[in-house]
């Protein structure tokens, strides 16, 4: 009796097991459908931008608009880079984006490191500062700092588009919390070896904080070399340009008639590298927003 | 046991020969940042307001005129057009973009196969340069030859002029907006998601509460510090914009694209009126002051389980 009760008990919960599974499987097409429809959304300006790129002009217009060019015509990119210097453009952005990287990294870390680890008079009151300085946009320093670049004769050259930037506060906030969280015995260790503080610093802290370096880097170097508004007021001439300062210039020229194969290959040549770079380094990039986003 | 006494002797001694240095061991290493941010940031921000009292093309001598650049501001009626567009263009970006982050956020945390596929989908256009992405939504909008009118075509609706319409240039610039930076949200909300423990969900499971009771009852409360970090950032990064406006429509059709900082770019670096750009500079300056004054009064009401050790 009671055995053939279980056995009701079993099969009917198993039916629910069933149900629930056949619901779950449901669900699971239902949400896999909403998420493939807003990542095609998200990745089809892109195909587009890449499809258009490699077309003839009869192409372009086309109606019903074509998706797969044929023939692929990678003349387009050659004919850009014969029009416009792209390759110097990439090379300013290049120096520029490396060498803001490589100062807000030494910078912001040897900050970081004297405001988590030392102690003296004043410290917090200017990490206050610090933090307060975070809040400021760069369009109400720009019009002072354009000024101070004119009188010194810096305008239309990069170091208007470095200097500045050779710090920042984010940065140096970044990796105050990181070596906020290390163990006071790291230091101990160091200084019965009888390091000085800047060889704590380098010996003990620099190489433990590689996940602060990759992340302030990584950001920093996307966030230079899509920059526009800085270049835009403080560069001007053709050898000077950066890649979207010299796209925009492009543009403007394959404007008039409408040349749009022209245009996104432009845009593609300004896109490919910093998409390569957010391919192989994405960990750092989805880390990086995440911690910026959990610590606020 | 020895061992540890010679060390502590040791690190006394180092403390002894290196006490009175950290000081002065600390303002060196904080100077080169120090100095950095003293000139290109905090002299900027004390000039940029006494600019703001003064009449300058760069040209001639600068003059004082006391209020006058805002007594200007008060009456200049493309300023108060540049005000109600820039609001309407955060408020438009900001609430869509929270939203559809938070949804797809959401879907994203229920344990869906090809997760890192969906993440990279949706992030990619967070890192690739407004300027580039902006070229090519230009053409996806073109009126005649663009894909979006093509198919709109196709399925017999006649398309508006997208970019040169008075009441689509805006909504067309807020969704590039937002497609370009819904990922950035997305991925904070799913690291909050992921960090709300399953025990309270499992816990307004047995009390009877559905998927969407749990979505609003459970998640939302738990991961309420990324939403009130996201919308803070997000509506000082749109207050702020710039870049997708000076390749879309240069302000216009009839300034209905013109917003803050649009211009004070036309009035500081195209008509070199420095004094009166300065004074709209510091407009978006007291703007992002009380957002942030807000953030900071209201954090610690607002947010769910937030310590109050900072």
């Amino acid at each position: 009796m009671s055995a053939l009760l279980t056995e009701k008990a079993q099969r009917v919960s198993v039916g629910a097991v069933r149900a629930g599974r056949r619901l779950r499987i449901v669900q699971q097409a239902l949400l896999h459908a909403v998420l493939l429809a807003g990542a095609f959304l998200m990745v089809i300006p892109f195909f587009w931008m890449a499809s258009t790129s490699l077309k003839t002009l009869d192409q372009v217009f086309a109606y019903p608009p074509i998706w797969i060019p044929n023939p692929i015509v990678f003349q387009n990119y050659v004919y850009a880079m014969t029009v416009s210097p792209f390759h110097i453009y990439l090379l300013n952005t290049l120096k520029i984006s490396v060498l803001v990287t490589i100062g807000q990294l030494i910078t912001c870390s040897l900050a970081g490191y004297t405001f988590a680890r030392m102690r003296f008079p004043g410290r917090d009151a200017i990490f206050f500062a610090y933090i307060a300085t975070m809040m400021i946009p760069g369009q109400v320093t720009i019009i002072p700092v354009f000024v101070v670049m004119k009188t010194l004769g810096l305008l239309d050259n990069h170091a208007a588009v470095i200097v500045p930037f050779l710090t920042s506060p984010f940065g140096t906030f970044l990796f105050r919390q990181f070596y906020l969280t290390m163990p006071v015995e790291l230091e101990d260790a160091a200084k019965i070896d009888g390091s000085s503080y800047f060889g704590i610093y380098t010996r003990i802290f620099l190489p433990l904080s590689k996940p602060a370096l990759a992340t302030l880097g990584v950001f920093t170097f996307m966030h230079n070399w899509n920059d526009f508004f800085w270049p835009l007021i403080m560069l001007n001439s053709a050898r000077n340009r950066t890649l979207t300062l010299g796209l925009m210039e492009f543009r403007n020229l394959m404007f008039g008639l409408a040349e749009w194969h022209y245009i996104m290959a432009g845009a593609m040549i300004a896109l490919l590298p910093i998409l390569i770079i957010f391919m192989l380094a994405q960990r750092f990039f989805v880390q990086g927003i995440a911690l910026s986003g959990i610590k606020g | 046991m020895s061992a540890t006494i010679a060390s502590r002797a040791k690190v006394r001694r180092w403390y002894q020969t290196n006490t009175g240095s950290e000081a002065l061991w600390a303002y060196v290493f904080i100077f080169p940042s120090l100095l950095l941010l003293f000139i290109f940031t905090l002299f900027p921000v004390i000039a940029g307001f006494a600019l703001s009292f003064t009449k300058w093309d760069l040209l001639q001598p600068w003059q004082f005129i006391g209020p006058d650049n805002y007594i200007r501001l008060s009456q200049d009626e493309v300023f108060h057009k540049t005000l109600g567009n820039t609001i309407y263009y955060t408020v438009g970006v900001v609430v869509p973009q929270t939203a559809l982050a938070l949804i797809i956020a959401a879907a994203l945390n229920q344990k869906v196969r090809g997760l890192t596929f969906y993440r990279t989908a949706y992030f990619v256009p967070v890192v690739t340069s407004t300027i580039a992405i902006a070229m090519v939504w230009q053409w996806l909008y073109q009126a005649e030859y663009g894909v979006i009118n093509s198919f709109l075509r196709m399925v017999g609706i006649e398309g508006p002029k997208w970019l040169f319409s008075l009441t689509w240039a805006m909504p067309s610039v807020i969704i590039v907006s937002v497609w370009r930076n819904v990922g950035y949200s997305i991925v904070i909300f799913l690291a909050a998601l992921q960090g709300v423990p399953e025990e309270l969900y499992e816990a307004a499971k047995i009390d009877g509460a559905g998927a969407i009771a749990r979505f609003f009852h459970v998640a939302i409360p738990q991961i309420s510090p990324a939403i009130f970090f996201v919308l803070v950032m997000s509506v000082i990064g749109s207050f702020q914009a710039f870049d997708l406006i000076y390749v879309l429509t240069q302000g216009g059709p009839a300034k209905a694209t013109t917003v803050l900082v649009y211009y004070l770019y036309q009035n500081g670096f195209q008509w070199f009126a420095m004094g009166y750009a300065a004074a709209l500079a510091y407009v978006l300056f007291a703007f992002v002051l009380i957002v942030t004054l807000i953030q900071w009064s209201l954090r610690r009401r607002w947010v769910y389980g937030e310590s109050l050790d900072r």
